[in-house]
């Protein structure tokens, strides 16, 4: 009975919201939503994470923490989350596989449900190879798809990955996936959206996009496929911040496609500079960057099936408000 | 088959300590199939030893023999006698066949000569690459004859990640994504529908994770009457 309950409950409660975060509430309430990204420290300083937080809170519904990006340790995820969420921005948590099996994952869930925490964004993680640990042995115990199901699992059926009752019912959270619309075979990409979509992510932030035709077929074929209507997708954009900068990640980055028209517009940004100028040069970049990013942005808009986007300004937080004022979308909704 | 490359020359004087009466031991398995432990590769070993030397002012004395197979104590029985003579054995055997010499002969002293690197097979003359880590639990049959536990550097089940660029692996460019592989192999079986579907957290419990894995055959077993 108690348990008939339970999934009533949880029924009536998954047909209004799903864990009741902000960026949720903002995307039910059908506003274009925006969400940035917050690098925690290489160190145990709060401030540096509050500051940084600080920063971009009006600009954003909420802020992704990243989980040792690039495997270089910082600060972690859930602890950084903490640290904004207290001063009033709300956090998306990160969880890679690379770094925690799955008795460590729900751990991690639990504790940060407790703390209020309702978004979590589940992910692969990039190879330890790349990060300042190479040593490191990888966990990968289970990948990202089954990571969104097992979330989704101790949510709606209120049961860890093992099958065990949650005595009291499964955290709520928020689930996100990522998505990259320009890693090969391209062909797959609405695909393997649609596994993620089916494994229980409730939103979707992309890549960083720069090459607008290709994410335009993208999303034309995702809107065929009707994925819109069951995940919110948050396009994934960010400013440029030089000449250099544009061409590494055209290419050296995987899984990154950055049209020549862009490498081209930084470098004439700088055209007529002294070249030993470098503080003259690096405003003339950033000015660039930011105004390329806010046309983007102008377009996310129009694209379908497009509900908000996701701007990674990574050690750049500044930029965010120049962005996001630019593009039309401030101030961000108030939703209850 | 298991696929090992030869340690450094001056790591194996090292262990030995650079003197001593050392019986250098190859096998005629896995490791001499691929050039790191056969009859050639000990004889090899051995001169280099006694060439260090004399050279290098190592007393070293070696002597060089091989068995078909070091993994099991059958094979090693021709050497019962022999190893009495020496300080040390030099294994060239996979780590399988350096314990089965430690256990047979506990009271000498065993260096490996190799480092045991995978279960594999060669790609070119000369190159060899891996393709089974023994999970335990083969998942070849859902992935088109290409296995991602032992070649997708994530070991997803759902691949492949948003690394994968012009079919390789976003940690090296000679790494070719086992994923893209596998949605190659499964579409032109017709099965591409097969991977639509999200495949459940893997058991690893068959895998390397509970202590040293045994394989029982009841069917060729031979009963113990005083096994306790």
């Amino acid at each position: 009975m108690a348990m008939q309950q339970a999934i009533e409950n949880t029924e009536e409660k998954g047909r209004a919201l799903k864990a009741g975060s902000n960026l949720e509430r903002v995307l039910a309430a059908g506003h274009f939503a925006v969400t940035g990204e917050l690098e925690p420290p290489k160190s145990h300083d709060a401030d540096i994470v509050r500051k940084r937080g600080k920063v971009v809170e009006e600009c954003l519904d909420a802020a992704n923490i990243t989980d040792n990006q690039t495997a270089i340790v910082r600060m972690s995820s859930i602890g950084s989350a903490l640290l904004i969420k207290d001063s009033g921005l709300e956090p998306v948590i990160q969880i890679t596989c690379r770094d925690r099996n799955r008795l460590a994952m729900q751990a991690d869930l639990l504790g940060a449900a407790a703390h209020g925490i309702k978004n979590v964004l589940c992910l692969s993680g990039d190879h330890q190879s790349f990060g300042n640990h190479p040593g490191a042995k990888n966990v990968h115990d289970i990948d990202s798809m089954q990571l969104i199901r097992m979330i989704k699992d101790m949510r709606d059926e209120s049961r860890f990955q093992c099958g065990e009752e949650i005595p009291g019912g499964g955290p709520r959270f928020f689930i996100g996936a990522a998505a990259n619309p320009f890693a090969d075979p391209l062909e797959l990409r609405p695909h393997r959206l649609a596994k993620k979509v089916a494994a229980g992510a409730d939103f979707v932030q992309t890549q960083l996009v720069y090459d607008m035709d290709q994410f335009r077929k993208y999303m034309a074929k995702v809107v065929d496929m009707g994925l819109h209507e069951k995940v919110s997708i948050l396009a994934g954009v960010g400013p440029l911040k030089s000449t250099g900068m544009a061409r590494y990640m055209r290419d050296k980055v995987p899984g990154m496609m950055v049209p020549d028209i862009f490498v081209d517009r930084m470098a004439d940004a700088v055209k007529g500079i002294d070249k030993d100028d470098k503080a003259a040069k690096q405003e003339a970049w950033r000015a660039e960057g930011i105004k390329i990013c806010i046309e983007q942005c102008l377009e996310m808009k129009e694209i379908e099936g497009v509900a908000g986007v996701h701007i990674m300004a990574i050690g750049w937080e500044t930029a965010v408000r120049p962005i996001v004022e630019g593009a039309g979308l401030m101030p961000r909704p108030k939703v209850d | 088959m298991i696929v090992a490359e030869r340690k450094p020359l001056d790591d194996i004087i090292e262990m030995l300590g650079g003197q001593g009466k050392v019986l250098a031991v190859g096998c005629g398995t896995c490791v001499a199939v691929c050039f790191a432990g056969g009859k050639k590769e000990v004889e090899m070993l051995a001169s280099s030893l006694r060439m260090s030397t004399n050279l290098k002012g190592n007393k070293l004395e070696v002597d060089e023999t091989s068995v078909q197979r070091q993994c099991e104590a059958e094979y090693l029985e021709v050497l019962d006698e022999r190893v009495k003579d020496y300080d040390a054995i030099v294994s060239l055997g996979c780590g399988v066949g350096v314990q089965y010499l430690a256990e047979r002969f506990p009271e000498k002293r065993i260096i490996p000569a190799l480092d045991t690197k995978f279960m594999g097979g060669p790609t070119e003359a000369g190159v060899w690459e891996e393709r089974c880590q023994g999970c335990g639990s083969c998942v070849l049959g859902i992935t088109g004859g290409v296995c991602p536990i032992s070649r997708c550097a994530k070991q997803l089940m759902n691949g492949p990640c948003g690394g994968s660029k012009h079919g390789h692996c976003e940690i090296d460019e000679d790494v070719p994504c086992a994923w893209q592989k596998i949605w190659e192999s499964m579409e032109k079986l017709g099965r591409l529908d097969e991977l639509m579907q999200v495949s459940a957290p893997k058991d690893w419990s068959t895998s390397r994770d509970g202590g040293p894995r045994r394989v029982v055959r009841d069917d060729i077993r031979t009963p113990k009457t005083e096994d306790s």
